[in-house]
């Protein structure tokens, strides 16, 4: 079984995409849906790496990275995070908060891939 | 300098500057040349018909030859050379106004246009950045562009696809694609909604202020009829804000006008020469509900011209209600001494100050204000302030002290105010400022 990577993100067909591209390259993927119980999901099965949405239903992806950042188990778990707003100050703002890399949507999957990548083996 | 003898020095001015001699403007208005004299030099009162008819021959709008309107012009002739740099003979502001009555009357007006301009920029710009209907409907489209996009190159791509995944993502692109076109309907549709006219009131409140202004700031029918606030509120046709804030507005109107009744408050006025502490006793109500009647009681009945001015702790106004002399910007950046926001220092106690605004006429004005909670308390909550002053400009000279107050640091030549915020703008002096 791969490195296991979780998709924090609330938009189905996104969801289905990403997925599918990163299984194809070796990942197994668990995905999850709403910001509240994100950190159960995580603290559950810690993943290698964390896909994280920054408008998600109930919680904010930088809220859930605070959190990710703030307890010893999951502070070094990488993470990248999408979002549709692509304005400098959420790129500060999850640079600050400690993400791994920033990605605006809409990216392309060769992006996602190779990203995934490069933090895997950083 | 007092402000009448100023308003002779105008005519004798103009006078001159048309040419006209000093026999004729006084025959022409009808009166004798000598009286004329005193009144251009500043000592006899002019004002009324008299100061109408020599304004008339002289071609000049009489608000000119006035101290009130006069310093207002100037204020906004000032504020306009404030926003555009450093480069206008601010100093000679006054001799400009005299001199070319209608270019400065132009100035400023596109001045205030300007600034009206801006906050609607300013507006158009937080909505773009703030407004939630807005973010939802381009995360919609963006979110959908990306699952389209994703799935997409996943179709086009080298690998190869079983049938049931090749459905599949068909499917979905074929949901986003009609969920985008959706998403983008909605998008289009809500910033083609109509605006109001750039030149008009950009914000609910400014839109409940113009109503307010056209109705001479009275619900006319409301106090003396018994009409229905919802039937005012719909006649008015303000968009649905606007319509929200007047009827908020009118129901404060409405309890006033209740626990002050026009017949006895005019009366209970003339008896304590607008005193708002001894009214406020006499019929048992706050002192705020005082200074927002007394600002509805119409001018041309013999009471004085009175301006109120509401604002949040913040100091934002939220209600202004303007009279010719008294300036205050709605929008930030005003002078902190205005008793407005001093009175959030002492909540519930009564402010009386006597107030001048500098420049070479000294404007004294009468302002009364208080902050009072408003809501509902709260146990272990701060109350919510709202502070209400009342203005009553051109107030006699007297030896009462004067708060010296301003309209903004940009525009205000007192050197050593302790509150001054940023340096005024070249040209701006102290000439005759108190």
């Amino acid at each position: 079984m791969g490195k296991r990577v979780l998709l924090i993100e609330d938009e189905p067909n996104i969801i289905e995409a990403i997925s599918f591209i990163l299984s194809r390259d070796g990942w197994t993927v668990h995905t999850h849906e709403d910001g509240t119980t994100a950190m159960d999901k995580v603290n559950a099965l810690p993943p290698h790496l964390i896909i994280l949405d920054v408008m998600l239903p109930g919680r904010s992806g930088f809220d859930i990275l605070r959190d990710l950042r703030a307890n010893e188990p999951t502070k070094a778990i990488p993470v990248m995070m999408l979002t549709a707003r692509g304005q400098a100050k959420d790129r500060e703002l999850a640079t600050r908060l400690g993400a791994n890399h920033f990605m605006t949507k809409p990216f392309s999957n060769t992006e996602v891939r190779d990203h995934v990548r490069s933090l895997m083996e950083a | 300098m007092s402000a009448r003898r100023l308003t002779g020095s105008r005519i004798r001015e103009r006078r001159l500057d048309q040419g006209v001699r000093q026999v004729s403007l006084a025959e022409a208005v009808g009166i004798s040349p000598s009286y004329l004299n005193l009144i251009e030099h500043n000592r006899r009162r002019i004002a009324g018909k008299l100061l109408g008819d020599i304004a008339r021959v002289l071609d000049v709008d009489p608000a000119l030859l006035t101290e009130g309107a006069e310093s207002n012009l100037l204020d906004q002739m000032r504020a306009a050379a404030a926003s555009f740099g450093e480069t206008a003979e601010v100093a000679r502001a006054e001799e400009f106004a005299a001199r070319y009555p209608g270019w400065s009357g132009l100035i400023a007006a596109q001045a205030r246009r300007i600034a009206t301009l801006e906050e609607r920029v300013q507006i158009l710009s937080d909505r773009m950045a703030y407004d939630p209907q807005l973010a939802a409907s381009l995360h919609d489209v963006i979110s959908a562009v990306t699952a389209i996009r994703s799935t997409a190159s996943i179709l086009v791509g080298q690998e190869a696809l079983d049938a049931d995944w090749q459905g599949r993502f068909h499917r979905n692109i074929h949901d986003d694609s009609v969920r985008l076109a959706s998403s983008s309907e909605a998008l289009i549709a809500y910033l083609e909604a109509p605006q109001a006219d750039a030149a008009g009131p950009a914000m609910p409140i400014e839109q409940v202020e113009a109503y307010l202004a056209q109705q001479d700031h009275r619900f006319a029918d409301l106090e003396a009829n018994g009409a229905d606030l919802e039937d005012i509120v719909a006649a008015a046709e303000l968009p649905p804000s606007a319509s929200k804030l007047l009827r908020t507005v009118g129901a404060v109107y409405q309890a006033d006008a209740a626990a002050l009744p026009r017949p006895a408050f005019e009366e209970a006025c003339a008896r304590t020469g607008y005193d708002p502490v001894r009214i406020a006793g006499q019929f048992d109500v706050s002192f705020a509900a005082v200074l927002r009647r007394l600002s509805t009681l119409p001018a041309g009945d013999g009471h004085p011209p009175m301006g109120l001015a509401v604002c949040d702790a913040t100091g934002t106004l939220t209600f202004l209600k303007s009279v010719p002399g008294f300036t205050i910007p709605r929008f930030g950046g005003g002078c902190p001494l205005w008793p407005i926001f001093g009175a959030f220092a002492r909540p519930a106690q009564p402010v009386r100050a006597e107030v001048a605004m500098p420049g070479p006429v000294v404007n004294r004005m009468l302002c009364y204000a208080v902050a009072e909670p408003v809501g509902v308390p709260q146990f272990d909550a701060p109350p919510a302030l709202q502070s209400t002053m009342l203005v009553i400009p051109d107030q006699p000279t007297s030896d009462a002290p004067v708060l010296p107050v301003g309209v903004s640091c940009r525009i205000c030549p007192r050197p050593d105010c302790a509150s001054r915020r940023e340096p005024a703008i070249a040209g701006v002096g102290v000439h005759g400022s108190l």
